[in-house]
């Protein structure tokens, strides 16, 4: 009873938002979407748009050395356990330090999967497994995925792992299975959520990390990347990565 | 010229039923190797995060290629109309089913999900090279059985050709598509090379002539069917110059890398070994060029090929150079790192970056891709033969070439 009184709660609020959000859209000018109404949790069944992309600004001269906050809370969100096989342990995020092969200066980023505008891990999966949502997240439907790591194959960045064995204490909303691939998901689950947020960018006490909307002129990731340049990995490739670093 | 008569071989000889025997033990452990590493996760095996295609994949990818390959003896008689190869035609056709079963089989088997093979066939990305090849490899078989069929039955024979020029056709896009499963790979330094497919396609040529001749030498010399000298003797010839072939394009791609600075370090990881590259030189060097391919060359090319123990010991060394090149191709080009940060060092990192990843071949992965590739794959040659009428009663090289001169150098 209680649980239906919260459901019914929620989806009157949600058909608030929506409704006031429809008329908003329609009276102001074509093309003009209010931000706050893009950035709203969406039901269920709503399919997400292109009006937004996820993206997120790593800035290496932030990123503190020997810290992995980011790693570590992004694992305990999406219940992704180390088992003491480097080699076939899942890692969804890393911590890569660096040094310039001429100038010797050193730094450490987090790599994780680049959330690219063409991946090339989409293009080769037989099954359509690997996809891009609209709002530019790169998944993978673990229901379909045959396990064959092609996508593996692909990746510019070694961002996917193949699920070397069983695999226990999952999190509800980051489903995994022994035989798939999986990857980074920009905490899709929060996105959809309408937190606007990411575990690890939440975990970040060096304000290293910035994930927000690419699209939008007003975001906080967009004006960062409009004040400074910032670099794709391989951007040789064009694959257009919605991550991107600074001071690299 | 006497007409060629096609029969059954036996099929009752205690050595048959003991061949059969091993190719289902064969077959027994590689399906319990799959069942292992199915039960288990992949991590019971050589294969990683880093090395994602093990040892299965260079027998699946080798039987695969060398399937279109064995089909070329059957090419040369439909299409370029050699009629001395007429007799060897439905054998050809035989094996290269045979082989890209045994080929694919090891290939699902190895999946992480192989129990959702349904989903690969009812879903297509149709921009994935893998299922171009879905419908390029249920194609070949298709237009292959048709072609056996056709050269069988009497009524359709008038047909056969067309079907011939089909299935050759056919086999020149499905090998350009397994060579561009590595070519279209932008990501790694070793593969994004438009060589990778015609590469793959003379790679299955010497393959799959040099499995041909050693299926036929077997078929002949255990059923006491008779097998001419000429006959042998057009094969291996054809087979060293498929082998030079092979050494050719080797050869354009890594001078092409040696060109580019970008490519040194996969060059010299691969040829010299440097970086961690050891094992890929020692196999490169050792196994691919000189055991692989030079040693077989010389017998090929020497009179020393006038004795059938070496044509065959010739075929059995470019198959194993074969399945080396094979290795250094899918493990070696896996095993370089990728280059993420092109002008930096990686001085740490929990995954493995700016290392050369480590991989050592597991029994369970050799059990699948030797024991179930090769055991089905042959298993249906010997299983086909005693069925259906694929051997000519006598390959003797008057039956086969009327302008055959007996004692003709080699």
């Amino acid at each position: 009873m209680e649980a239906s009184e919260k459901m019914t709660g929620q989806s009157r609020r949600s058909f608030v938002k929506r409704t006031v959000a429809g008329a908003a859209v329609a009276s102001i000018a074509p093309g003009v979407v209010l931000h706050d109404v893009a950035q709203a949790s969406r039901d269920p069944g709503e399919a997400v748009t292109n009006e937004i992309r996820w993206g997120m600004l790593i800035d290496a001269n932030k990123c503190a050395d020997g810290c992995t906050d980011c790693v570590t809370a992004c694992h305990k969100e999406n219940g992704v356990h180390q088992l003491g096989r480097p080699a076939t342990d899942a890692q969804w995020i890393r911590k890569v330090h660096l040094r310039d092969k001429q100038t010797g200066k050193e730094y450490g980023v987090p790599v994780m999967c680049q959330h690219c505008e063409h991946p090339p891990c989409v293009d080769v999966c037989p099954t359509g497994s690997s996809f891009k949502r609209a709002d530019g997240i790169v998944l993978v439907d673990k229901h379909i995925c045959i396990g064959c790591r092609y996508c593996m194959m692909a990746c510019p960045y070694k961002a996917r792992s193949f699920i070397h064995e069983d695999v226990n204490d999952q999190a509800a909303h980051a489903p995994r299975g022994k035989g798939t691939v999986e990857s980074c998901t920009f905490c899709v689950h929060k996105v959809d959520a309408g937190e606007g947020t990411t575990a690890c960018v939440e975990a970040c006490q060096h304000d290293a990390l910035i994930f927000g909307d690419l699209n939008d002129p007003d975001s906080r990731i967009s004006r960062e990347l409009t004040k400074y340049p910032s670099r794709q990995l391989r951007a040789d490739l064009h694959l257009n990565q919605g991550v991107r670093y600074r001071n690299i | 010229m006497k007409p060629i008569t096609f029969t059954q071989i036996e099929g009752k000889s205690a050595g048959y039923w003991a061949l059969l025997g091993i190719l289902g033990a064969m077959i027994l452990a590689g399906f319990s190797a799959a069942m292992y590493m199915e039960h288990h996760g992949h991590y019971v095996t050589g294969m990683t995060n880093q090395i994602v295609w093990g040892m299965p994949h260079i027998f699946a990818v080798y039987l695969i290629v060398a399937a279109s390959g064995a089909l070329n003896v059957a090419s040369i008689a439909s299409v370029f109309g050699k009629s001395a190869y007429k007799p060897l035609a439905p054998l050809s056709a035989l094996l290269a089913i045979a082989l890209l079963v045994g080929g694919l089989v090891v290939l699902v088997l190895d999946l992480g999900r192989p129990d959702r093979l349904i989903i690969a066939m009812t879903y297509l990305n149709l921009k994935s090279i893998f299922a171009w090849n879905q419908l390029l490899y249920s194609g070949f078989l298709v237009i292959v059985v048709m072609y056996i069929w056709f050269m069988m039955e009497k009524r359709m024979q008038r047909y056969s050709r067309a079907v011939g020029i089909a299935a050759f056709i056919w086999r020149l896009i499905l090998t350009t598509g397994t060579g561009s499963i590595f070519g279209f790979l932008v990501a790694r330094q070793g593969y994004d090379a438009a060589i990778m497919a015609p590469m793959f396609i003379i790679m299955s040529f010497a393959a799959g002539l040099a499995i041909y001749i050693l299926v036929l030498m077997a078929a002949y010399g255990w059923t006491g069917r008779e097998l001419g000298n000429g006959v042998l003797r057009r094969l291996k010839n054809l087979l060293g110059v498929f082998v030079s072939a092979v050494l050719y394009f080797v050869l354009v791609y890594h001078l092409t890398n040696l060109y580019a600075t970008e490519h040194h370090g996969i060059e010299a990881f691969i040829l010299l070994g440097k970086n961690g590259g050891g094992q890929y030189s020692a196999v490169f060097w050792w196994l691919q060029i000189l055991i692989g391919s030079v040693i077989p060359l010389i017998i090929l090319f020497s009179s020393l090929s006038r004795q059938r123990l070496m044509i065959s010991i010739a075929s059995a060394l470019i198959i194993l150079g074969g399945l080396a090149q094979m290795y250094i191709i899918i493990i070696g080009g896996q095993a370089y790192p990728l280059d993420i940060f092109p002008g930096m060092k990686v001085v740490s990192s929990s995954f493995m970056d700016g290392i050369p990843a480590a991989y050592s071949v597991s029994l369970p992965e050799i059990m699948l891709g030797a024991g179930m590739g090769f055991g089905v794959a042959f298993i249906m040659v010997a299983v086909g033969v005693s069925v259906l009428r694929f051997l000519p009663q006598s390959l003797a090289d008057e039956v086969v070439d009327p302008h055959y001169v007996a004692e003709a150098s080699a």
